[in-house]
This record gives structure tokens, C-alpha cells and sequence, in this order.
């Protein structure tokens, strides 16, 4: 009886493991050209809406002191930066061609995208 | 009180020298030593008069700083941490084994899981928020599991023994892994901090007839410029007067000083070394060639290699998976062995589990590569170029300004002066370089040049104008005589001047043209054959002076009579043939054919380094730096590799021999200390590939 209710609850928290980690959607956010990222245990937003064509300003904040979270990285654009902790770093991008760009940490743990439209 | 501060900037022994004696010399400081090695300063100070902040204002006009506190506090902190987390571990251990209480022992996990271990929680709820996880939950999750159980055992009398030794021990070692990972993580991006160093802060201008100090942000365009032996040139420009030795090892990775004299360019960041020289500045900020190379191998630094996709699609799901695999380990252990058992091997599972490594995989390696390439005065552009550029094949080198110096002279002339006046005159609105060649050699011998009517210039082929009412052309010979054939199999291009009258054309005289072969182009051809790659050369030039210069350079295969459009044509046929070709050229020319090969090399014309069409773009001029720059990506590739490899390995392996309770905890954790560093530290070893 025990063994099956441990089957049970282990399969249980795989699946709520599963939907909370690996389940998530796409927030839908509005176009903007002036993007503030708070960088704390990933990305907030993590996905962000800007105008092609258009120069926008993202700004980092990092207020999480762990040090994966240091590098910010956005390989299309070839951008890194080192984001210093509870400071602003400003980034004034433009993207011609409508696209999904991702960003991420600095060992891809974290990531997010901006998406140009 | 005594202190020691980490500077960046120095390049060599004198440079501890001048920081020491600006330290000494300020209020408050009783002792300073610089250590060039080490990169630090030991200063004894009186902290009421002077602190880091003044000291780093004091250095920062040489050109020197103190390097982040941040940067510096990351290393510390963990080191901290470790002291007191191994100290606490060491007791706990022995305490398990001699008897020590239970609530003393649960005092002292408790001081290290909420103390030192209090970043994971941290970092784990703030990742939570986001719906995320790293490593730093798996470690959270592991060492509260054996915490927790352990701390209800002691306080509410659960059936079973506490394993306080374990949490404490996990952490003490994770935060070792970290301490040893931030420093020698810090140690990857030396190249670039080096390159940033170079520029000095302030320059001597001269204005007015006087000279004055000024922050080198205010230099203009135009501005004259004294530098003295020991100083760095600020900035790029052109000497004015003076001649000296500079050494400009630090930007282009050329080894022996260069002399400058009047005319000659000059690198800022770079350091004279003999005489004073007065230029006029050229270049400012971001547009200087220094500024430049940091952009540019910053981007390289930031883009992704394609070997790396597969990386970001399994770190996606790392965490994650590792989660409901600690979950599956921990039922099947209720199922079938034991719950003891089974929480053992589940927290082993937690922490073994290594994703950094597998992150730090591929960008460590390419920081350390590309910034070991740009030492070397080596620029490669992207990721991308720097992995194709392991697999190439066959090297195709231009003739004229690459192998060549593309510096032509004219060396012999059929038909006297007037051949050489009127050759001279239809050239004269040309750039190419036998034009320069002609026009340079008439103007030696004091010839007045004829005025040209109707010119036109036909495309690879020569031009052709009237003069006095006659029609002339200037150009590649149609018919070959014997003295022509002479000339050109002792590697020299020969045009011929012809008059026209209707379809008639009436040879007058040859002007055979050489261009001196690079010092380097002999050794970077052998060094090449000696990589087992193929090399051959490109040229308009007709077969016979092609086999001429090929047979001095030990070139097998050539393509002459090659038009400049059609560069490209013979790079694809190449690929065609299923080479993976690298193309050298000077970028402005032959772009076309740069873009077209798997990986363009162009050599850096002047101080413009950046090439939109090369995938690497050459410093120094030096042709030896080819062979290098292909040994260097194979050697970053291999790392990169090797690093992947390890850290799935790593996992694939050790995951399932965890849930298999194989492996304890602590073993678990000595493991996944280690793992991280290891692909770091091999990174790290790139820096010793002999590259010369």
C-alpha cells in the first residue's frame, strides 16, 4: 500500500515538475522601445516585444548575486556584457529584420528572447 | 594597516616600476611593492589619508588600474566561505565518528547550511519565481534534504542516525569548486583586460606652440603629439617629425620593434621605445585600431559557435530532468531497497548533477582561443569562422599585395623613354599598383607626362587612351615573343604598349614590372604543406610568370589569367572539388572571393582591421600567422571537445551510478566540485600551445 502511494505521489511530482519547469508559455507582452529587465533568478520579462527597424533601449538590472547571472549574452547581435550587481546597463539596440533574438546567461542556464516585429 | 591590490594594465617589469614609485610618492602610503608576475600590489598605508579609490586615481593616468573590488570580492567571498564551511566540516566529521552531541553538531550544520549555503536559497527562490532552476537548487534541495532529516531525528526523535556530516561536508566542497572555479574563471578573459590596459589615459599635445598634458578622450583629429622613449603612443597617426623604434608587440604581436620615421604610421597603445617623435593624430576613440581590435574580439567572445546549439538545447532541460530523475531514484529506492537508501541516493543524484560544466564548455575556451589569436595579432571574427577555420584544407593565397608586398617596380623597359612616357601618361589617373609602379619609375627618370584623351580602362586587361591623335593601349601582351616569355618566367608582369590604326596594332615597346616577394610568404607556404594543407595561388598574371612566382614559393597549383571578378569562381571550384578553402587577400580588392571561401583571411590594410568580409582578419601582415591562426582553431576546437565530451560524460555517466547509490553524497559532491573546474582549468591550458 505505502509503495503505492509513493509510486503514485513520485509520478505525481514528475508531472508537476514537468508542468512548472518545462510547461511554461510565452508571456504576452506589449511592443515597446523602452524595455527594463530586472535580472533576479532569470529574466522578468523573459520575453520582450520591440519594434524592427527601430533603435529600442533594454535595461538590465541584476539584483540576484548569483554568478551565472553575471554574463548577459545575445549571440545574434554578438552583445555581451557584464552586468554589475544592483546597477543599470543600458543597451540602445536596433533590429532590422523581424525575429526571435535570444539572450541568455552567461553558461545558458538562464534565457529569454526579444522578439522584433 | 597593509593591503594588497590586484592591477591591470602592466605589460612589463617597468611598468611595476613607475606604479610603484607613483604609490610611494603619495600622502598616507609608508610602503608599496609591485609585482609584474603577480599583477599586485602589496602598499602599506595609513587608511585615515589614502585608500584604494585614491590609489587607483593616482595609477589610472599611467595607463594602470586597480582591478574591480567586485571581481575581487567574487574570489574572496568564496574563499571565505570555504574557510569557514571546511572548518565546521572538518569538525562535524570528526565529531560524527568520536560522539560529539547531536545538538551541537546540528548548531554548527546549521551555521553552515543558512550561512554560508544562504546564496543557494537565494538564488533558488528568486529562479523559482521565474518558474527556473540552476545548479545552485539542486545543491538547495540535496543539502536541505540531509539537513532537514537530520535535524529531525536529533529534535523530534526520527527513527535513524543524523547525517549532519554530509550537508556541512556538500556545501564546504561546492564552495571550494566555486572559489577555485572564480579564479581561474577570472584568469579566461586576461587577453582582452591585457588589450584594454594598453591605452594610456592622458597624452602630451602640443597646442598653441606649448605642450600640455590632456585626457586622452579631449584629443582631436589633427592634434600634434609629442611622445618621448618609455611613453605610449595615444592614439593613431601619422609622424610629423623625429624617428624612433616603436614596439608594437602588444597590438599586432609583431615581435621585433618597428622603426618610424616621418610619414609612418603609428598604432596608439603602443609603446616608443628610443626616440622622440612628434605625429599628427589620425584616429580617436572607438575609430582607433586598438579600440577596434577590443570591439571586435569582444563580439567574437559573444557569438555563439554552432557546435554549441546542441549545449543550449540539453541546458534547457538539464535541471529539470536531473529533478524528476531524484524523484524516480527516490521512489524506486522505497519500492525496492530502502528510504534511508533511497534519500541517500537521491540527494547524490541533486548534487552530482553539473550543468555548468557543460556551460562553461564551449564559451571558456573561445574567450582563452580568441583572445590567445588576438595576442598574436590574429583577429577572428566569430565563433563560426573560428570552428570552420579547423577544418580547412586548402589555403588560396592573392598574389599582389598579400604574397607579395604590392609595392611593384619596374625592372626592365623595351623601347626606351618615350615607351615609359607613354606608358606612364596612360596610367596616370589609375590606382592600380603597376600603374603606381610606372608612373613611379617615369617620374624617376624626370619624364614629362602627355596629356590622355578618350581613356578607358579595360577590366583586367590594361587601359587604353589618345595621345597626339594616335591611339595607344597598355596591356597584357596578345602575342608572346621570346623576350617577353623571358620576362615572364622569371615571375615578372609584363604589359605591352601598342599603337592603334583601325584593327592594326603595332607593338612599340614592354615594360616588365616585379614585385618583391614577402619575407614571410616562403615559410607560411611550407609551414602550411607542413599542416598537410594545400596551398596555391591566385593571379592575373599570365601562367607562365604564375609558375615563376609559384615555383619560388614551393607552390604546386596555381590559377593565372585570373580576372578579379572571377576570383570567386575559382574559390567555388574548389569547394566544388570538396575542399574546405581558406581564401588570403587584402579585403578591398578581393572581397568577393573572401566572402565566397569557407573562411576569408584578409590582411589588415593601414590600421583599418575592420574586414566586413573576412572571417580573420591578419594584424601584423606577417603570412606566418596563417598556419597559426589555423593551429590555434584547431587547438580552441579540440578544447571545446574535449570540454563537451568531459561534461557530458561526466554526467551521462555519473547520474546513474548516483542513483544507484554507488556513490555517496559526499564522494557526489567531491565529483561535482571538481567537474566544473576541470573544464575551466582545460580551457586554461590553451594558453600554453606552442604557437611558434
Amino acid at each position: 500500500m505505502d509503495k503505492s502511494i509513493v509510486l503514485a505521489g513520485a509520478v505525481g511530482l514528475i508531472g508537476v515538475i514537468y508542468w512548472f519547469f518545462l510547461g511554461k508559455k510565452d508571456e504576452d507582452g506589449q511592443v515597446m522601445t523602452d524595455v527594463k529587465i530586472t535580472v533576479s533568478g532569470g529574466y522578468s520579462p523573459a520575453l520582450v516585444k520591440v519594434p524592427a527597424g527601430k533603435e529600442v533601449t533594454i535595461t538590465l538590472t541584476r539584483t540576484d548575486p548569483t554568478d551565472c547571472l553575471e554574463e548577459f549574452v545575445i549571440p545574434d547581435l554578438k552583445i555581451k556584457r557584464s552586468l554589475e550587481l544592483n546597477k543599470d546597463e543600458v543597451l540602445k539596440i536596433k533590429l532590422a529584420k523581424p525575429g526571435r533574438y535570444e539572450f541568455h546567461c552567461g553558461m545558458s542556464m538562464y534565457k529569454g528572447a526579444i522578439v522584433a516585429i | 594597516m597593509t593591503k594588497t591590490f590586484p592591477i591591470t594594465g602592466m605589460h612589463c617589469a617597468s611598468c611595476a616600476v613607475n606604479i610603484q614609485r607613483v604609490l610611494k610618492k603619495m600622502p598616507g602610503v609608508t610602503a608599496a611593492t609591485v609585482n609584474f608576475a603577480t599583477e599586485k600590489a602589496q602598499v602599506e598605508y595609513d587608511p585615515e589619508q589614502v585608500d584604494g579609490g585614491k590609489m587607483n586615481e593616482a595609477i589610472k593616468p599611467l595607463g594602470y588600474e586597480i582591478a574591480s573590488e567586485k571581481k575581487v570580492d567574487e574570489v574572496a567571498k568564496w574563499k571565505w566561505k570555504f574557510i569557514i564551511a571546511g572548518i565546521i566540516s572538518t569538525v562535524s566529521i570528526w565529531g560524527s565518528f568520536t560522539g560529539m552531541s547531536w545538538i551541537l553538531l546540528l548548531v554548527l550544520a546549521t551555521i553552515v547550511q543558512f550561512g554560508v549555503g544562504w546564496d543557494f536559497y537565494k538564488t533558488t527562490w528568486a529562479s523559482l519565481k521565474n518558474r527556473m532552476a540552476n545548479m545552485d537548487t539542486l545543491i538547495a534541495i540535496g543539502t536541505s534534504v540531509a539537513y532537514g532529516y537530520s535535524a529531525a531525528v536529533t529534535l523530534f526523535g526520527v527513527k535513524g542516525e543524523p547525517y549532519f556530516d554530509t550537508s556541512v561536508t556538500i556545501i564546504a566542497l561546492i564552495v571550494l569548486g566555486k572559489w577555485l572555479e572564480a579564479r581561474a574563471r577570472g584568469k579566461t578573459s586576461e587577453a582582452i583586460k591585457k588589450l584594454m590596459g594598453l591605452q594610456p589615459k592622458t597624452a602630451k599635445v602640443i597646442r598653441d606652440g606649448k605642450e600640455v598634458e590632456i585626457e586622452i578622450e579631449k584629443i582631436i583629429v589633427g592634434d600634434k603629439i609629442r611622445v618621448r622613449p618609455g611613453e605610449k603612443v595615444p592614439v593613431d597617426g601619422v609622424v610629423e617629425s623625429g624617428e624612433t623604434s616603436i614596439d608594437e608587440s602588444m597590438v599586432t604581436g609583431e615581435s621585433i620593434p618597428v622603426y618610424k620615421h616621418e610619414g609612418d604610421t603609428v598604432i596608439g597603445g603602443t609603446l616608443n621605445t628610443t626616440g622622440t617623435i612628434i605625429f599628427t593624430a589620425k584616429k580617436v576613440g572607438s575609430e582607433t585600431m586598438l579600440a577596434q581590435i577590443i570591439k571586435l574580439v569582444e563580439e567574437a567572445q559573444a557569438s555563439r559557435a554552432p557546435i554549441q546549439k546542441l549545449v543550449d538545447v540539453i541546458s534547457g532541460y538539464f535541471v529539470p530532468v536531473v529533478l524528476m530523475l531524484t524523484v524516480a531514484t527516490f521512489a524506486g529506492w522505497y519500492i525496492f531497497g530502502s528510504v534511508i537508501g533511497g534519500m541517500l541516493a537521491a540527494i547524490a543524484v541533486l548534487i552530482i548533477a553539473c550543468p555548468c560544466a557543460l556551460g562553461l564548455a564551449t564559451p571558456t575556451a573561445l574567450v582563452v582561443g580568441t583572445g590567445l589569436a588576438a595576442q598574436h595579432g590574429i583577429l577572428v571574427k566569430d565563433a563560426q569562422a573560428l570552428e570552420i577555420a579547423h577544418k580547412i584544407n586548402h589555403v588560396v593565397f592573392d598574389k599582389t599585395g598579400t604574397l607579395t608586398e604590392g609595392k611593384p617596380v619596374v625592372t626592365d623597359i623595351k623601347g626606351g623613354d618615350e615607351v615609359l612616357k607613354l606608358a606612364a601618361s596612360l596610367e596616370a589617373g589609375s590606382e592600380h599598383p603597376l600603374a603606381k609602379a610606372i608612373l613611379e619609375a617615369a617620374e624617376k627618370a624626370a619624364l614629362q607626362l602627355a596629356r590622355v584623351e578618350k581613356f578607358e580602362g579595360l577590366a583586367g586587361k590594361g587601359v587604353k587612351g589618345i595621345i597626339g591623335g594616335k591611339g595607344y593601349t597598355l596591356g597584357k601582351p596578345i602575342t608572346e615573343t621570346e623576350e617577353i616569355k623571358k620576362l615572364e618566367s622569371e615571375g615578372k608582369t609584363v604589359v605591352v604598349l601598342s599603337q592603334v590604326s583601325g584593327s592594326r596594332f603595332q607593338v612599340l615597346g614592354v615594360v616588365a614590372i616585379a614585385d618583391t616577394i614577402r619575407e614571410t610568404a616562403k615559410e607560411a607556404v611550407a609551414q602550411l604543406q607542413k599542416q598537410k594543407i594545400e596551398v596555391s595561388l591566385i593571379t592575373g598574371d599570365n601562367p607562365r610568370t604564375a609558375a615563376a612566382i609559384a615555383g619560388q614559393l614551393g607552390i604546386k597549383r596555381y590559377f593565372a589569367q585570373v580576372l578579379p571578378a572571377d576570383k570567386e569562381k575559382a574559390v567555388r571550384q574548389l569547394q566544388d572539388e570538396g575542399e574546405t578553402v581558406a581564401m588570403v587577400g587584402d579585403g578591398v580588392n578581393d572581397a568577393p572571393a573572401l566572402s565566397a571561401a569557407n573562411v576569408g583571411i584578409a590582411m589588415a590594410t593601414g590600421t583599418d582591421v575592420a574586414m566586413e568580409a573576412a572571417g580573420i582578419t591578419l594584424v601584423n601582415k606577417d603570412l606566418r600567422s596563417i598556419p597559426l591562426a589555423l593551429k590555434l582553431s584547431r587547438a580552441t576546437l579540440w578544447k571545446i571537445k574535449t570540454n563537451l565530451f568531459w561534461a557530458f560524460a561526466y554526467n551521462v555517466v555519473l547520474i546513474p551510478v548516483a542513483a544507484l547509490g554507488l556513490l555517496s553524497p559526499i564522494l557526489a559532491s567531491v565529483a561535482m566540485a571538481t567537474s566544473s573546474l576541470s573544464v575551466v582549468t582545460n580551457s586554461l591550458l590553451l594558453k600554453r600551445i606552442k604557437l611558434s
